[in-house]
């Protein structure tokens, strides 16, 4: 980690997982070996606060030019920080097919509803009845859809190996996350191929609620659209 | 960049050789291998050659083609649009190819397949039922390679020890497929030598 | 070694003797021969091949694949090209080497697989996004697919930039002879300080192209824009054939070059004084060459596979638009000699 005052709104989520990504690559003494690719989105930045390589990508094709990194430099530590627009919207046919592949890398996959970047538009995960600058009054499954579970469908992947839903709530679920950014790693390290950790994230400026309010609204909503724990690779030991 | 397209030496060729053809018929009766031949028989003489195949939806089921030239000095248009000769294989390629042949040009026609004569009296014909001498040689497919014999015979642009070393070297040791090859070569020579060119004019 | 091989592949064995070890493509015809040619070669050096999902994947890939330091490359035709803009645009952004073939056939919209040269707007004015240029070569046969698509490593590198090979699906398709020496060296290897390899024993690297700090951007485009004018001056290339003496001047590339260069021998042989410019590099293009041999008398007719597009650099050029002419065919046609012949008596 960088010492650099970071760009985010007050309580928003990036900043956590940030330090745990940096704090497990330390932890694991990988920091030498890591290259990280940053999304197109509210993260795009996180370069200028991790210490160590990082390249960013267009919009959605992150999980491309980490497979492009991966395949170059196969004992490096590679992954993907996204969004929930850079991974479920415009890069979908990227994050599905490199989990096809089974490519040995690991993806980020910060989930917080709604589009930040750009002003609060809807996001393929935002929920039925959320507010957002381009679903006038609220999202509306018979006009907009539904919110979209990636992880759910990735799990039917014989190229994926471990599938985790976390939050950062509370120290517990935060701890959680920690652990399961881990996994992920341990996982690519032992070649045995595609991981995802999924965070849902609290995002107060676009979700109209102050920080603690933010919390409490994933504990009581976000995770009954999303239910958390371990998705794929369960009984899976690193 | 070195331009070696218009630089490569092509041998001792003292006379100018300018030759374009068309092999057509159905996919499966060898039309793009026969012009393979034809194009490596060229390069290992020392000519110019390109081999352009056609593709498209015409592959399957209808006509396939290839054309080649081969010539002496450098090869502009890959594209062959008035043939000096073409060795046709079925009806349909008759229909689309007999016309555009320049007046004077050499059509091997398979008579085992197709079903009419050419209206050309303009170009020199070759009738043949390859199709049936290629099963007398040993093997049905061997029909293309006795048409290229005939076009030898009739042209004389390669030795036939090269003709030979081609086969041999398209075969890739698969023995065999030499044999029959070389055997379906010869016998084209032989009809090209007995047969009269049906020119009328 | 001499082979008879097709155009396609020749750039594939021209891109794996230049040292490219890493290939990621989408099936699209007139290429597919390059794409199965690299699925078969790749693996037997020891580099990267990969079918990606679409050609927005696949250019990201390269991407990838270029800042981890591999000599990497992908290919495509016309529509597949259309959809690699955006990752063309960002490599040029981010300063890295990359090869991106072009096998054009016949468009707009989905066209058909017939030859084609009406990408060339999109190729030398920009395609992408933003201020960017593409170093872009035409060869015309197979031997030059093999050895302008070495070329394009070697500039690629040397210009920290992406190179396209401009080239047709006649071009792609056809087979003529190809040699080169088997002991070929690669581009020779040079220094890449900015690979993202793990900040091991150096302070970590970023490799981006968002640059929102003030003026940073400007700089960035000041400092691109120094580097392609460095190119103008060093790298343009052109084939003059019988320009010497000539009153009436075929201008054309790739396909239309070679033919063009036939017709210049036919008319010769009928007494009319007619040459050839054969540009080789599409961008940079041969402005000045181009200015100096119109500073005679001689007129000019420019032909493609398009509704004119080169014309327009020609004219640039020349600065004389009534001595300029065109002739071209669309669709997938291709002018036939003793069309261009009959044209350029006309002039």
């Amino acid at each position: 980690m960088k010492q650099a005052p970071t760009h985010y709104c007050p309580g928003c989520g990036h900043g956590i997982v940030h330090r745990l990504i940096c704090e497990v690559l330390d932890e694991m003494n990988l920091k030498e070996k890591t290259v990280a690719v940053a999304p197109v989105g509210c993260s795009v930045l996180a370069y200028d606060y991790w210490d160590f390589d990082t390249t960013e990508a267009a919009h959605g094709r992150t999980p491309a030019v980490a497979t492009g990194i991966k395949r170059v430099l196969p004992d490096r530590l590679v992954f993907t920080y996204q969004g929930d627009g850079d991974l479920a919207a415009i890069g979908t046919a990227e994050i599905i097919h490199s989990g096809n592949r089974g490519e040995n890398i690991s993806t980020i996959f910060v989930n917080n509803g709604v589009y930040g970047m750009t002003g609060g538009q809807m996001a393929p995960t935002t929920l039925i009845g959320q507010v957002s600058t381009t679903t006038p009054g609220s999202r509306r499954a018979d006009r907009d859809g539904y919110p979209l579970k990636i992880m759910e469908m990735m799990a039917v992947l014989p190229g994926v190996v471990y599938l985790e839903r976390t939050t950062v709530t509370s120290p517990k679920e935060v701890t959680k996350t920690k652990n399961a950014i881990k996994r992920s790693f341990e996982i690519q390290l032992a070649e045995e191929g595609f991981s995802m950790v999924e965070v849902l994230s609290p995002c107060p400026t676009y979700w109209g609620l102050d920080p603690s309010q933010s919390m409490r609204r994933i504990e009581n909503e976000v995770v009954k659209a999303f239910p958390l724990g371990v998705i794929k690779g369960g009984d899976h030991g690193p | 960049m070195d331009h070696r397209l218009w630089t490569i030496d092509h041998g001792p060729w003292s006379k100018s050789i300018n030759e374009s053809i068309v092999c057509a018929g159905f996919g499966g009766q060898g039309v793009m291998v026969l012009g393979k031949f034809f194009a490596i028989a060229g390069m290992e003489a020392g000519l110019y050659v390109t081999w352009l195949p056609a593709y498209g939806a015409e592959v399957r089921g209808g006509t396939a083609h290839s054309f080649i030239r081969l010539s002496s000095s450098p090869i502009g248009d890959p594209m062959v649009t008035e043939p000096k000769a073409a060795v046709i294989m079925n009806t349909p390629s008759l229909e689309k190819f007999e016309k555009k042949m320049i007046p004077g040009g050499l059509l091997i026609l398979n008579t085992s397949i197709v079903e009419r004569k050419s209206s050309r009296k303009d170009i020199d014909i070759v009738e043949c039922q390859l199709t049936d001498e290629a099963m007398t040689v040993g093997n049905v497919k061997a029909a293309n390679i006795i048409a290229a014999g005939i076009y030898l015979a009739k042209k004389n642009i390669f030795s036939k020890d090269l003709v030979l070393g081609v086969i041999k070297k398209m075969a890739g040791g698969r023995d065999e497929l030499a044999r029959l090859n070389s055997r379906a070569v010869e016998r084209g020579y032989e009809i090209g030598a007995e047969v009269n060119v049906g020119r009328k004019t | 070694m001499k082979y008879l091989t097709t155009g396609n592949e020749a750039c594939g064995e021209g891109a794996i003797r230049a040292g490219c070890r890493f290939y990621a493509g989408y099936p699209i015809t007139p290429q597919n021969e390059l794409t199965a040619y690299m699925s078969k070669r790749m693996p037997e050096v020891g580099g990267v091949f990969i079918q990606s999902e679409s050609e927005l994947s696949a250019v990201n890939m390269v991407f990838g694949a270029a800042v981890a330091g591999a000599r990497s490359m992908t290919s495509s035709s016309s529509p597949g090209i259309s959809l690699k803009q955006e990752g063309i645009s960002y490599i040029a952004a981010a300063e890295l080497p990359a090869v991106i073939v072009n096998v054009m056939r016949g468009g707009p919209g989905l066209g058909n697989i017939a030859p084609g040269q009406a990408d060339y707007f999109q190729a030398v004015k920009g395609g992408g996004h933003g201020d960017y240029r593409l170093i872009v070569l035409a060869p015309a046969s197979v031997q030059e697919m093999f050895e302008f698509t070495f070329k394009a490593f070697s500039l690629a590198e040397k210009y920290r930039t992406p190179v396209m090979i401009l080239t047709d699906g006649m071009i792609g398709q056809m087979m003529e002879p190809l040699e080169f020496d088997d002991a070929i060296k690669p581009v020779p290897a040079v220094p890449k300080p900015w690979v993202l390899d793990g900040a091991k024993g150096r302070p970590s690297r970023s490799i981006k192209s968002l640059l929102l700090k003030d003026g940073e951007l400007e700089a960035h485009n000041i400092h691109l824009q120094k580097k392609f004018s460095s190119i103008e001056k060093k790298e343009v290339e052109l084939e003059l054939y019988k320009v010497k003496g000539a009153d009436r001047i075929i201008v054309a590339y790739g396909l239309m070059g070679r033919i063009g260069r036939e017709c210049v021998d036919t008319l010769r042989s009928k007494g009319i004084k007619a040459g050839l410019v054969r540009p080789l590099t599409l961008w940079p293009f041969p402005y000045k060459e181009i200015r100096k041999i119109a500073s005679g008398k001689a007129k000019f007719l420019v032909v493609e596979m398009s509704a004119g597009q080169m014309v327009e650099d020609v004219r640039l050029a020349v600065q004389d638009d009534k001595r300029v002419r065109f002739y071209g065919r669309m669709g997938g046609g291709v002018p036939e000699e003793k069309e261009i012949v009959a044209r350029v008596k006309q002039l």
